[in-house]
């Protein structure tokens, strides 16, 4: 893992920053009303890919509050830990997808996705709906269909626009870092 | 993209507040409203909260917009708790006083309409608190307060990047969706879902990179800078603590303790009136 650097503290930044900008930027799916994919959950999934599980969980956990805060006026907390749950589980794996150092081929598309699928089931179906029950008391079964729904857009959106950025940024990062150091 | 919640500067004494007094207050009152089910303290904190509201003279046009949102989600999960589970005041309060039978499984209950009016409350009295503590606070002073109450100062600094950028990064997204727009992109629900998350890639991929690219640069600038040499900073912007705000975060806590109390007298968090 890499040490806690400048560089990690402008991504916890900018990264909550473009999360909570995209908080009210949403694919409404149509055939569900009020359902809708976000395409933060893919931002976040690539965010925490490239710089590891700190910025992961700190985009996550901030960026939650802080967009929730900011447009819907109220936190709901059963619902931001779970993001950064979710941004720590992907960043633990930022090593092997390799996403900056350009190789980011098959293998790690497969790997990356498999682990954006555990990493939304845990944070989604188990934590999300565990955590409303125990502080809000909400009806068990209303929470797990909810956090099944919420499971099921963010591996979609994760899966086809994460994977998407991933590759493109692997590409151009690539070329940036194709010089070796000299000893 | 407008319709976000900012700071406005006034001169009342919630504003001259430190901001470590009100993430404290926020905290605390976040924590007791996740707490407590007992109806008497939320409607307790709820009258105070709009004390608070109205004492930061925040006007409805800062904040109308937002609780009109919330107020319409309110009522969709108050209605899907009844859809999903009409049966949960019952099984919290142990009894069942059917008012109305609606149909098939659905009757309406005293339990379960005095459930989910504590549902509503517990909602509504951390509305107040998050809009006096947002419309009061000064971004810049709020990542001070954050190092303040012990939180490590890269973070705090974190969170001043995080709300420095916002507006520029949703400049930016507009920017980006009318030029894309221009070029023939279809954005709307009209496109099929396939065709819609390809156009969405169209305005994120710049918006990401474009970003990637400014946190080189910041952090370039921030290193030439020195930033993070020594294990300690000062702030420009934060504000020593007075004796109005001793005094607030001893009434916060003295307050917090007493309706913990309240709420756990009797055993559980319910209060129950059946």
């Amino acid at each position: 893992m890499k040490k806690f650097g400048i560089k990690e503290v402008v991504a916890i930044g900018i990264g909550t920053a473009l999360f909570v900008a995209l908080t009210e930027v949403q694919i409404p799916l149509g055939f569900i009303p009020n359902t809708a994919l976000q395409p933060r959950a893919a931002l976040l999934a690539f965010m925490a890919a490239v710089f590891g599980p700190i910025v992961g969980g700190a985009v996550g956990l901030i960026g939650h509050a802080l967009g929730d805060a900011l447009f819907y006026g109220s936190v709901w907390w059963s619902w931001v830990f779970p993001e950064a749950v979710f941004g720590i589980a992907m960043g633990v794996f930022a090593a092997k997808f390799a996403i900056k150092d350009g190789d980011f081929g098959k293998k790690q598309i497969v790997l990356f996705n498999v682990v954006q699928v555990v990493a939304n089931a845990v944070a989604w179906i188990l934590v999300a709906p565990l955590l409303d029950i125990v502080i809000y008391a909400e009806p068990a079964n209303k929470v797990f269909a909810q956090g099944f729904w919420a499971f099921l857009g963010n591996i979609i959106i994760a899966g086809i626009l994460g994977t998407l950025i991933a590759v493109g940024y692997s590409k151009i990062g690539a070329k940036s870092s194709s010089l070796a150091k000299e000893d | 993209m407008s319709r976000i919640l900012s700071y406005e500067e006034k001169d009342t004494w919630i504003h001259r507040l430190s901001g470590v007094t009100k993430l404290i207050f926020f905290l605390l009152w976040s924590l007791t409203s996740m707490l407590s089910y007992d109806t008497r303290v939320l409607l307790v904190m709820l009258v105070l909260s709009l004390v608070i509201f109205a004492m930061s003279k925040t006007k409805w046009q800062q904040v109308g917009t937002v609780f009109k949102f919330i107020m319409f989600f309110l009522v969709i999960n108050l209605l899907a708790i009844f859809f999903f589970s009409p049966n949960q005041g019952e099984k919290i309060y142990g009894s069942a006083t059917p008012i109305v039978h609606l149909f098939g499984p659905y009757t309406l209950t005293y339990e379960q309409l005095f459930y989910e009016f504590n549902v509503m409350i517990k909602y509504l009295t951390v509305i107040p608190a998050v809009f006096m503590f947002i419309v009061t606070t000064n971004p810049s002073e709020f990542a001070a307060s954050l190092n303040r109450v012990g939180i490590s100062y890269n973070i705090g600094y974190a969170v001043a990047i995080a709300l420095r950028y916002i507006p520029d990064v949703q400049d930016d997204y507009t920017a980006i969706k009318h030029a894309q727009e221009a070029r023939g992109i279809e954005m709307s629900s009209k496109a099929p879902l396939m065709q819609r998350i390809k156009n969405m890639a169209a305005i994120i991929f710049p918006l990401i990179f474009s970003s990637m690219d400014r946190i080189d640069v910041v952090s370039n600038a921030m290193e030439l800078r020195g930033f993070g040499k020594y294990k300690k900073r000062t702030w420009y912007s934060g504000k020593k603590l007075q004796r109005n705000d001793y005094l607030t975060i001893g009434v916060s806590v003295l307050f917090v303790v007493v309706a913990l109390i309240v709420t756990f007298y009797d055993g559980n968090r319910f209060y129950n009136p059946f």
